[in-house]
């Protein structure tokens, strides 16, 4: 009985060290993984994460938790969907309850170009073994009964694309997982240090100056999410990311009603409800740029009426939680991976708003590519320089909202 | 609360009612065939955290362009022209 009592410390306070093989900076879901990976894979242990706040208090913890591989370009399903298949594994691989829970994932259209959207989403994930299919309106119904099809009168659901798999994992248990089999392997993790300055010699970034002094580094890795422009600022060299806010809020809880993550490309929204009752409603991005994360009430206003169309009894439950997280957005809605202009410092950023259920491929092709110097095929395609040589991946179709 | 945009021909008005350009390019709009300088133009920025100069379209009221600079840290919004 008394061991139910017992004191857990999760984390050790590490004491920062002078100087490290890899210096990764942000202890965000994708810092975690790739110095997880990195000690796991490559027994590369003399690692330190240098996190300004606390780890996963960026993006990790504030995403909805989705995970789905059924993205429309060939690269980017073949990393979402090993990112999907590591994902289902990662509770066993790292001892640590996840709550995964496959719901299955309804994409709706109500209107003729978003029915042949949905139709070519699920061609193309097919032809990549992504169990995506194409559901008539009546077959909607049948996978989610609780849905109004006259989409409140105003928008009524003509099919959907339908992703199987599609699932929910606990977010914050994806951080800590990681974070403690990496300290278990040898790595440090210093939460309350932030990165004041780069420092560069010659071309080649030597170590980063922090608030707890300067750490030298064989190479340093900026996985940092909204505020990663005041890194390359510091570094002199200016990337293709604007931040923008991205705000959800969650219910009261309530029974459970709703098995299904419910996602409408026509109402920019999706709606999914917790494994604690609370039901889930997220949106597109703020339309101007900020790293205010002040939550805004015509937000909340539109954002409610949007999905009482989809669900009309949401219209008696009441907000719990509104909040707001940092988007490190790019011009193609796909992530920036891999080397930059200055040697020894690499780059895991522009995850905006697809970020989450990346981080196990991220976490293991970054780790690759700082053991072994070579770029995995995986990732090469989200090179930086790919806007130079014109190969965008566009992806804002499928990774507009979550 | 909104983030209020004080138009400077209708007044204070919520942001929806309104298209910000965004971050404007080093150098200008101008187009001189620099393939170099045309990369940087559309696509780097320097993501600025502080105050920013901007230009808002106000699409559901007088329909015209002005500029303004923004705190991006605070949404704080003055030098409305």
């Amino acid at each position: 009985m008394l061991k139910l009592f017992r004191r857990h410390q999760y984390l050790r306070q590490d004491t920062l060290g002078h100087s490290y093989d890899v210096v990764i900076i942000g202890g965000g879901g994708h810092g975690l993984a790739t110095a997880y990976y990195l000690a796991r894979n490559f027994g590369i242990r003399n690692v330190a994460i240098l996190e300004r706040s606390y780890i996963g208090s960026g993006g990790t913890g504030r995403n909805t938790t989705v995970l789905r591989a059924n993205y429309k370009t060939p690269d980017t399903i073949r990393f979402y969907q090993r990112s999907f298949e590591m994902y289902a594994t990662l509770a066993q691989d790292l001892d640590y309850n996840m709550l995964r829970s496959e719901r299955g994932l309804l994409w709706l259209a109500h209107s003729d170009p978003q029915i042949r959207n949905q139709r070519e989403r699920a061609l193309q994930n097919q032809q990549f073994g992504v169990d995506t299919v194409y559901l008539d309106a009546r077959q909607v119904h049948d996978v989610c009964p609780e849905l109004d099809m006259s989409g409140g009168g105003k928008r009524p659901i003509l099919g959907a694309a339908y992703h199987a798999p599609g699932a929910t994992i606990r977010h914050d248990a994806v951080a800590w997982g990681y974070a403690i089999e990496a300290q278990r392997l040898g790595v440090s993790i210093h939460q309350g240090v932030e990165v004041t300055g780069l420092r560069i010699d010659r071309g080649r970034c030597v170590g980063v100056e922090t608030n707890g002094g300067f750490v030298a580094a064989g190479q340093v890795l900026s996985a940092v999410g909204g505020y990663v422009t005041q890194i390359t600022n510091m570094a002199g060299f200016r990337i293709p990311i604007v931040t923008h806010p991205l705000q959800a809020f969650v219910t009261e809880s309530y029974k459970p009603v709703l098995d299904r993550i419910v996602a409408s490309a026509d109402l920019h929204i999706y709606v999914s409800q917790s494994s604690r009752g609370e039901v889930l409603i997220g949106a597109e991005i703020d339309p101007y740029s900020s790293y205010s994360t002040r939550s805004t009430f015509p937000f909340l206003a539109s954002c409610s009426s949007r999905a009482i169309d989809l669900f009309p009894f949401l219209a008696k439950l009441r907000i719990l939680r509104q909040w707001t997280g940092l988007c490190d957005m790019t011009p193609d809605y796909s992530p920036l991976m891999g080397v930059t202009e200055v040697d020894r410092l690499l780059l895991s950023s522009g995850w905006g708003t697809w970020g989450f259920k990346a981080i196990p491929a991220s976490g293991i092709s970054m780790a690759e590519l700082i053991a072994t110097g070579k770029v995995p095929p995986l990732i090469a395609p989200f090179a930086l320089d790919r806007f130079r040589r014109d190969l965008a991946v566009p992806e804002r179709a499928s990774a507009g909202t979550h | 609360m909104a983030l209020m945009i004080p138009c400077p021909n209708c007044g204070p008005r919520p942001y929806g009612e309104f298209w910000p350009s965004g971050e404007l390019p080093e150098g200008g709009h101008a187009v001189d065939g620099d393939v170099d300088a045309d990369y940087r133009r559309v696509w780097l920025r320097t993501n600025i955290a502080g105050e920013q100069r901007e230009r808002w379209y106000h699409h559901a009221g007088c329909r015209r362009w002005f500029s303004l600079t923004r705190n991006t840290l605070t949404n704080a919004i003055h030098d409305v022209v």
